[in-house]
């Protein structure tokens, strides 16, 4: 049965392995580290000593050792996840693991950066951050998307992208960064509250700040008050939805027709009542910044304020804590949108310092992923023992990042990492439009049983029945194991290079889990395999398993 | 009634031990008291809820609090009941049910877009861009599924239509969703032979057990822990609930043998089960801004008419209906005025919803409106005073909170407080 050829080389891997081994052992015994010296991406950006002195720093003080540095695979594969959205596919991951250049991490991290796949994924991440998942009434996602598309495509600043969600007016369509304040405007123009939850959402979305609970009453634990979210209430008092309809002659009935975020006349200041009952008044006004009520665009104050005149960088120091959490799954601050002297950051320097540098790139989003990607902190694996159990967040510990820690694929990376698993959108699909129609549809059904709360950090696992049940049963998984041509495990089986069930046990576990299987698997599972009459039922049993299973859906 | 396999392991413990894997060896005992809680039979008293959602916004007017005389008053006549209170006259079977129910008149909850109506009234909050509230029914999962160990289909089942967010408690609780039929997608077993599914299952257990064992936290057991549920499920015999064609033809017909009915019948079974809570989402919509009264009269009220009836007599005759409250509304009532295609609009200032059974008072009607229907005239409720009210009789404790992700605090019921006159 097992023959000899071994089409997919691991050897580098077994290399990076014992190293690791090594690094373990020294580490357990307790050996003199050489700090900060032994690990590196091969990145040479000073910046990033800076974050693994800071962060070594409070493992130090908490008195924790390290996870090891993560084998390639494993960090392979969570490097796809986090920058492009989806897993690597069984080739990219044979090329990384060949790769012998020592600077090769630094180097993906790059050239991922550089697939459109990148721009793909954070337009996904943003536009469910600024609107949800279930697009509102009359909102444009479409258009939401394409104006973060060509944002994160050029690599605009953030700071202008943040001005352009703040202070554009116009066509839902035309002018798709409309649409983040659309979505929250929905209801009477004429109401006091109209302009709620616009104040709430900008607020918490792009400066971290948690006012909403001050809409009503001065906040109980930290110093925000009744007056600020009026006070940022302000701004957007001379801003109104206009709803177009167009007459349908077929139907004789008026329809959608197009949006457009439109400017209203307003000027005088707000009005709101205190919990005793007095009505109390506020004028535009960002933190300290007082803007004369009779400016002819308040948004447009706002914007400026916000994207270029705030000497504290809150826009900066937001992105920074959110892309953190991003790549970690965790950010310096819990929640990560509510930040301020109330709630302070688990690394305030390594905060300041970052916010600092982001705004002198002149707010490089993806350099700010660079620096991230290429700590020593992003580069350790997700498994944990004795010397660092007590770095536990989900036990409600201040997060340490001595290990990585594990987050739950949201729907957008599992839907399309089974993609690249299986080709089950290739095997037996026709044009692209055809694909791309079946994405769109399968998504959607994914997106209704898996879509839950964005809100939700990365790093819970909620999953549910019917989730499970789609895994096991639903028609996504099982064309993915159907051994229909094009699809992957029939190229596998099909495939003279893999003719040893090992071999083609291997070949399923890199497509599926990035690695190769340990000896207990293998031996446990290519047994399951010979005993079995009906081979390829047991190939598409065992693919089955694989895509299954929790290690698939969690990326660690 | 409860069907137990007796020829030795039943299918689902056949699944069930491959879904340990085969590290784990079932001791007898163990294995024995496992077979003891499948055939325990599910004990009646078990509090439980059923929801009848009347989507779009039902014309309470010319249901529940009709004003004959007025203006407003539209073309249907009030007629007297078992109850101490008059109702439609196209409501002529629940009329005769109406000892067991009662009426609340005077819900005041703001909110008249059908959106956030919903949220408002499934929730008790109202929407806020920052937390998603628990609709009640998740609440209920959350607050007794995880105590009827011996349930082995959720906690919250929504019959027929798209059910609301579990919100922060987690999908855990969130709604199971079945179609009118009773069908769960995904979980047909009918081509897959046992054999097979315990395969795929052994080698699951070897690639999950492995990731467990790595030493990476929780979430690789949470997984496990989700699929064992889905499959149990899957092979489960309480699975027969979800099948209101097993009921034999004069039950069914009790409820009208109509696609609604059927809802129902399956929500008692589902009940009788041990399922705490049951969606019924009405077919059809009740946003009747043109021809309401022909509408009302030709379509929604017959359906209605039989099939609440029939449930209240079904349960009745059971003994379940002092164990099991009724809520009978949608997301707000519709415009006394009548506009000028014969139809009502939104309206939240004063309408009215149907409530009954769990050891509420029947026959009451809680709460006015005045001669036109335009305001309240007596103490007017919120939706969190409904479902405190439906709390106090699943025996939820009042002072529960929850917490939500950001650690704020959040009564239960938004802190409402149980109607006396229900409760009294």
């Amino acid at each position: 049965m097992l023959r000899v050829s071994n089409p997919i080389r691991f050897a580098k891997r077994r290399i990076v392995l014992v190293a690791s081994l090594a690094l373990v052992v020294q580490v357990a015994l307790g050996t003199p580290v050489q700090a900060d010296t032994e690990f590196t991406t091969g990145s040479a950006d000073p910046l990033i000593e800076f974050i693994n002195q800071q962060i070594g720093q409070t493992w130090e003080d908490n008195e924790v050792k390290p996870s090891a540095v993560a084998e390639d695979a494993e960090w392979i594969r969570r490097v796809y996840l986090d920058i492009v959205g989806r897993i690597p596919s069984a080739s990219e991951v044979k090329t990384f693991l060949d790769d012998e250049d020592a600077a090769k991490r630094s180097k993906m991290v790059d050239a991922l950066l550089a697939n459109p796949d990148f721009v793909r994924n954070y337009t996904e991440v943003w536009t469910n951050l600024l609107i949800g998942r279930n697009t509102p009434d009359r909102t444009s996602r479409a258009g939401l998307q394409k104006f973060l598309r060509e944002s994160f495509a050029r690599n605009r600043p953030w700071n202008e992208i943040v001005y352009d969600l703040t202070t554009a007016e116009g066509h839902f369509e035309e002018n798709g960064a409309v649409n983040f304040i659309l979505a929250q405007l929905q209801g009477n123009v004429n109401s006091e509250d109209y302009h709620v939850e616009a104040t709430a959402k900008l607020t918490r979305v792009l400066l971290a700040m948690q006012v909403q609970c001050t809409q009503c009453h001065n906040h109980p634990f930290n110093e925000w008050k009744q007056n600020q979210f009026w006070e940022f209430n302000s701004f957007f008092r001379q801003t109104r939805r206009m709803d177009h309809d167009k007459y349908d002659p077929e139907t004789g009935q008026n329809e959608d027709d197009y949006s457009e975020l439109a400017y209203r006349d307003f000027s005088g200041p707000v009005y709101y009542e205190m919990r005793n009952g007095l009505v109390q008044v506020a004028y535009p006004k960002f933190f300290d910044v007082e803007v004369s009520p009779t400016a002819p665009n308040r948004r447009e104050e706002l914007g400026k304020l916000m994207a270029y005149d705030d000497p504290n960088h809150t826009v900066a120091r937001a992105m920074v804590n959110r892309t953190w959490a991003h790549f970690m799954g965790y950010g310096f601050t819990r929640p990560i949108d509510d930040m301020g002297p109330h709630n302070p950051a688990s690394h305030p320097e390594l905060l300041d310092r970052l916010g600092e540098e982001f705004v002198k790139s002149g707010y490089d989003v993806k350099q700010l992923i660079r620096w991230v990607c290429n700590t020593e902190a992003y580069n350790l694996t997700s498994t944990f023992g004795k010397h660092n159990d007590y770095d536990n967040p989900a036990a409600g510990e201040v997060p340490l990042f001595s290990h990585m820690y594990v987050k739950t694929m949201n729907a957008e990376q599992l839907y399309d990492s089974l993609l690249i698993a299986t080709n089950a959108h290739k095997s037996g699909a026709g044009n692209f439009a055809q694909v791309e129609q079946q994405r769109e549809r399968w998504l959607q059904d994914f997106l209704r049983i898996f879509g839950g709360n964005e809100e939700d950090e990365p790093t819970m696992f909620s999953g549910s029945i019917p989730q499970a049940l789609l895994m096991m049963n639903g028609p996504l998984v099982e064309k993915a194991i159907s051994a229909e041509k094009g699809g992957y495990l029939h190229t596998v089986l099909s495939n003279p290079q893999f003719r040893s069930d090992n071999n083609r046990v291997q070949a399923l576990f890199v497509s599926a889990l990035g690695r190769i299987p340990t000896r207990y698997e293998l031996s446990k599972l290519v047994g399951a395999i010979n005993s079995n009459r009906d081979k390829l039922a047991a190939y598409q049993d065992l693919y089955w398993a694989l895509l299954n299973s929790n290690e698939f859906i969690v990326n660690h | 009634m409860k069907t137990s396999n007796n020829n030795g392991m039943s299918r689902r413990h056949f699944m069930n031990h491959l879904a340990m894997g085969g590290a784990t060896t079932l001791g007898a005992t163990h294995f024995l008291s496992n077979l003891e809680a499948n055939a325990a039979q599910v004990s009646r008293d078990q509090k439980a809820c059923i929801l009848v959602w009347l989507g779009g916004g039902a014309p309470t007017i010319d249901m529940w609090d009709l004003k004959p005389g007025s203006k407003n008053g539209g073309e249907f006549k009030p007629i007297s009941t078992k109850g101490d209170l008059q109702i439609s006259e196209h409501l002529p079977k629940i009329a005769q049910e109406m000892d067991n129910l009662s009426v609340i008149r005077s819900l005041s909850t703001r909110e008249a877009d059908h959106m956030r109506g919903r949220y408002y009234m499934h929730t008790s909050y109202v929407p806020n861009p920052t937390v998603v509230h628990p609709t009640f029914g998740s609440v209920a999962s959350y607050e007794l599924g995880s105590k009827r160990k011996e349930l082995e289909i959720p906690a919250f089942v929504s019959i027929g239509g798209g059910g609301m967010s579990p919100g922060f408690l987690g999908m855990t609780h969130a709604p199971f969703v079945v179609d009118n039929r009773g069908q769960i997608q995904n979980a047909n077993m009918d081509g897959m032979n046992k054999q097979r599914l315990g395969q795929r299952l052994q080698m699951l257990g070897t690639i999950e057990d492995g990731f467990i064992k790595s030493g990476r936290g929780e979430a690789g057991q949470a997984h496990k822990d989700v699929y064992k549920k889905a499959i149990n499920l899957m092979t489960s015999d309480q699975m027969n609930a979800f099948k209101a064609a097993d009921e034999p033809a004069e039950v069914r017909e009790m409820y009208g043998d109509t696609p609604f009915g059927n809802t129902l019948l399956m929500s008692r079974r589902l009940v009788q089960q041990g399922v705490p809570f049951v969606e019924v989402q009405f077919p059809g919509s009740w946003d009747l801004h043109n021809n309401v009264f022909a509408t009302l009269k030709d379509q929604r009220l017959p359906l209605l008419d039989s099939g609440i009836s029939g449930l209240v007599k079904d349960l009745k005759q059971r003994g379940m209906l002092e164990h099991t409250t009724i809520v009978v509304m949608g997301e707000f009532g519709r415009t006394p005025r009548i506009n000028q295609n014969v139809g009502r609009d939104h309206w939240a200032t004063s309408w009215s919803a149907l409530i009954g059974g769990g050891g509420l008072q029947g026959g009451r009607a809680i709460g006015e409106t005045d001669a036109d229907g335009l305001r309240i005239v007596s103490e007017s409720y919120l939706p969190g005073d409904l479902w405190a009210t439906v709390s106090h009789s699943m025996r939820i404790p009042l002072n529960t909170v929850h917490t939500s992700k950001r650690g704020r605090p959040m009564k239960l019921a938004n802190g409402g407080q149980p109607i006396q006159d229900l409760i009294g």
